[in-house]
């Protein structure tokens, strides 16, 4: 017997999911020089996993939430030689395909950076489901891929002395996602 | 529109200042260019004098909100050993300090630069447009190199060159285009 992976078996619970930012860490990391990762936050998202045999995922980001720890160079980061936040104040992602393999999630879709739209691939598990003290039904899943940032024109960097570059194209996502069951 | 046009050099007849001032006649219709002339009393930048107890300079608190009110910029600079002249990122350190905030955030700026040699101080205005980005800028594309720039002005600093008088105009343009508000992506 071969097992496939299929959207038919249940995984993510039936319903619709609030992602919660508050429980939830929407990451990325970026290896600077090519020895040290930095890692930005987005605090400011809001979101939507539909549960059950055909699953899919959706949200939307507050661009001018974008983070990474350090005040002088968040400026430089929502400013137009990257995020352009005054012009484009919202990224989006939207799921085309969700298959689940027991708790093995591979999610397909389109994430919207600077008004480009690209698709992109993240790879993740679903966690588990649960009541937490308020009494609300929480699910969570882990997601996590890669992207060329050159792709949605992030395209800001420096020579460096040997004829290398300070930045790598290829950023990593990390979303730690806790959602809670719509009423 | 309103364009702040700032000249990097100090020279009274500077070939830059002289490029900075053609703009001023041949700004596009409804467009109001307008010389910024005070880069030398800008004191050198010192962040116990930004920062400390101590008044604003007069000369910076001006700077800041001449750049602050405008809509666009044109910063002409020179080239003084491959790079900008130390007045002009000194006004720039002044107005994007980080701790009150870049004055020149999200501020568009078309940037263009003067030699008598040939090569109109492209390597300046590679690094102006770093600077400038850094900054917060939003810096429109492309350089306006002016090269040989004593062949290109009259003894009264008059810019008499057909083609450059062009090429400044279309520069102008693109800045213009730059910065007109776009609406929101949706």
């Amino acid at each position: 017997m071969t097992i496939v992976a299929e959207t038919s078996a249940t995984v993510i619970p039936t319903g619709t999911w609030s992602i919660d930012p508050v429980w939830s860490a929407l990451e990325f990391e970026i290896e600077k020089l090519g020895l040290v990762t930095v890692k930005g936050r987005v605090p400011g998202f809001t979101g939507t996993i539909q549960g059950g045999e055909s699953p899919s995922i959706a949200g939307t980001v507050d661009a001018s939430s974008i983070t990474t720890f350090d005040e002088t160079r968040d400026g430089h980061v929502q400013a137009p030689d990257f995020f352009d936040t005054e012009r484009y104040p919202e990224l989006r992602f939207e799921s085309t395909s969700f298959t689940t393999e027991r708790d093995e999630l591979t999610v397909q879709g389109n994430l919207t950076i600077k008004d480009v739209t690209k698709p992109v691939e993240l790879k993740g598990r679903f966690v588990g489901a649960g009541v937490d003290p308020y009494g609300n039904d929480r699910i969570g899943i882990e997601l996590a891929g890669t992207l060329d940032r050159t792709a949605f024109g992030l395209n800001w960097n420096a020579p460096l002395p040997g004829g290398n570059f300070l930045l790598p194209n290829e950023v990593v996502l990390r979303a730690n996602l806790a959602a809670v069951k719509a009423a | 529109m309103n364009v702040l046009a700032i000249s990097g050099s100090l020279r009274a007849e500077s070939f830059n200042t002289a490029l900075a001032r053609a703009a001023v006649t041949l700004a596009p219709a409804g467009v109001v260019v307008d010389l910024y002339r005070g880069l030398e009393l800008l004191p050198p930048y010192d962040q116990d004098l930004d920062e400390g107890t101590s008044e604003t300079p007069a000369a910076v608190a001006d700077f800041r909100e001449r750049v602050e009110t405008a809509d666009a910029l044109l910063i002409v600079t020179p080239e003084y050993n491959g790079s900008i002249p130390g007045v002009l990122k000194n006004a720039i350190d002044w107005a994007s300090a980080r701790h009150r905030g870049s004055s020149f955030k999200n501020k568009t700026v078309a940037i263009a630069g003067a030699t008598t040699g040939q090569y109109g101080a492209i390597w300046a205005q590679q690094d102006l447009r770093r600077i400038l980005g850094i900054a917060g800028a939003r810096v429109s594309a492309g350089e306006l190199p002016v090269s040989t720039a004593h062949t290109r002005f009259d003894a009264h600093g008059e810019l008499v060159d057909p083609l450059v008088a062009r090429r400044l105009q279309a520069h102008l343009a693109a800045l213009v285009a730059e910065a007109a508000p776009l609406p929101v992506a949706a």
